[in-house]
């Protein structure tokens, strides 16, 4: 296999980089969709190499960062009541819901557990025919159909004590209410690999009709990204407005029918309140209808009450691209990855977690000057 | 853990049938680890093909061919010489 090796082949990316600084003429701002792309971005360096005139700011493809407050409330909720396992992806542990954290709930004695897939919390169910296990199954359209799957595995083995937690959000309208927001000076995109590899591409072409904007699916290789940015530049500088697919190797047209039959099966789209962003319509999944023995909020009648952002953290700025991580005044003080104020700070596809782990003192510097010479 | 979004890609080394197509799982390599993962959502691969696997379930197969066609836009950036642009 080729891949990690000539992916990250620096002659490559040199090649990319001296093309992308002899055509690019004029002030450019590119949105990457997806946490994974900026944390390669940030841990690559990319950012410092490209033409001062390009501008990428950060998307709101982090899942665990967009899951509003609510819904982790949800899931400690759940965590505390006896008899239950909660079973999370890592990264959802140490988000602060309201008052605390699935990390200090644990901690307390309740019981979650961390796995790697969905598919291990219906085994999990297998084994503890006393308990209910509850997946908190959080994510874009990629994890979709691995959420989707533990629901149907469930329904076939007949298990009663399985169900999910959803906090299922979708790429197209969250672009759009970016775009709708007149703040928003975002001239193209970098849409989601593996996003498209499950979808297709078919979603995205009234996008750039309606907006009259370049959207490129985009790997997360740095050839793959740097090779995104120059197909996204050049339309830019041409004056296109196409949908354009750099991850060819892995998306087509259609996406994975299969994955979308699953996904159509257990889920329905519904409304979702986007952490930072605010509600948006037809935003994310839903268990259907058909499967509400295996939805969580039903299963136990949840009513956790709303409850408004932490004023202090400013993600919402940040993935709609207003703003940059060291923009922030709580950002490497206040804010850490050990006492996080908002979710971006904690996942590992935060924008302020990529900053503070991988960013190079030229980006904090330059930015922090800009920051101080503004006060 | 593995950022939730990020699909590894890994070769198939054996593929485990079942009556239900749901439950169709192989063994999967990643540079060196073996993991069990769910093959369902990939019925045309075979044993040797490559995966994208994402958080236990392959999410499509990789053609090496199509990984190498990415490499075939450096020879097309000539291409981009018809820019009337000025160089930096």
């Amino acid at each position: 296999m080729k891949h990690l090796t000539e992916y990250r082949n620096p002659v490559l990316v040199y090649q990319y980089l001296e093309e992308l600084h002899r055509i690019t003429t004029k002030a450019w701002t590119l949105m990457e969709i997806c946490g994974g792309q900026t944390h390669s971005l940030v841990k690559n360096g990319i950012l410092d190499m490209l033409p001062s005139a390009i501008t990428m700011v950060h998307g709101p493809g982090c899942p665990v960062c967009v899951t509003p407050i609510s819904i982790i409330d949800e899931a400690i909720y759940l965590a505390k009541l006896p008899g239950v396992i909660l079973c999370s992806f890592g990264d959802m542990l140490r988000v602060p819901g309201s008052k605390t954290s699935l990390l200090e709930t644990k901690a307390r004695g309740g019981d979650v557990r961390i796995l790697y897939s969905p598919l291990e919390a219906v085994q999990l169910a297998v084994e503890n025919p006393g308990k209910q296990v509850v997946f908190f199954a959080v994510g874009f359209e990629t994890t979709a159909p691995a959420n989707a799957l533990s629901v149907i595995h469930a329904h076939k083995r007949h298990l009663s004590n399985y169900s999910i937690l959803t906090s299922h959000v979708l790429v197209p309208p969250a672009m759009e209410a970016i775009l709708k927001d007149d703040e928003s000076r975002i001239d193209a995109f970098l849409a989601a690999g593996h996003v498209c590899a499950i979808m297709g591409m078919e979603e995205y072409y009234p996008i750039v009709d309606r907006y009259k904007i370049p959207v490129v699916i985009t790997g997360f290789e740095p050839v793959d990204l740097l090779q995104g940015i120059l197909m996204a530049v050049l339309q830019l500088e041409n004056g296109q407005h196409l949908l354009q697919n750099q991850y060819a190797r892995a998306v087509n047209r259609n996406g994975n029918p299969m994955a979308l039959e699953t996904i159509h099966e257990v889920f329905e789209v519904s409304d979702r309140t986007w952490r930072g962003i605010g509600n948006i319509p037809s935003s994310g999944y839903e268990v259907s209808e058909y499967y509400k023995q295996y939805n969580a909020r039903t299963k136990f009648q949840l009513s956790v009450p709303f409850v408004p952002e932490n004023g202090q953290c400013i993600s919402g700025a940040i993935m709609k691209g207003l703003q940059k991580p060291v923009q922030c005044p709580n950002f490497g003080n206040q804010c850490t990855p050990e006492n996080p104020l908002g979710a971006p700070m904690v996942s590992s596809e935060g924008a302020c977690a990529a900053y503070y782990h991988y960013s190079s003192s030229s980006i904090n510097n330059n930015d922090h000057k800009v920051i101080s010479n503004s006060k | 853990m593995n950022a939730m979004c990020l699909a590894i890609p890994g070769k198939i080394l054996s593929i485990t049938e079942h009556t239900d197509a749901a439950f169709r799982m192989g063994k999967v390599g990643f540079y060196g680890i073996v993991k069990q993962v769910n093959l369902c959502m990939v019925p045309e691969a075979i044993v040797g093909d490559y995966v994208l696997v994402h958080v236990g379930v392959a999410i499509a197969v990789v053609q090496e061919e199509e990984a190498l066609l990415t490499l075939s836009y450096l020879d097309q950036m000539n291409e981009v010489d018809e820019l009337t642009t000025p160089s930096l």
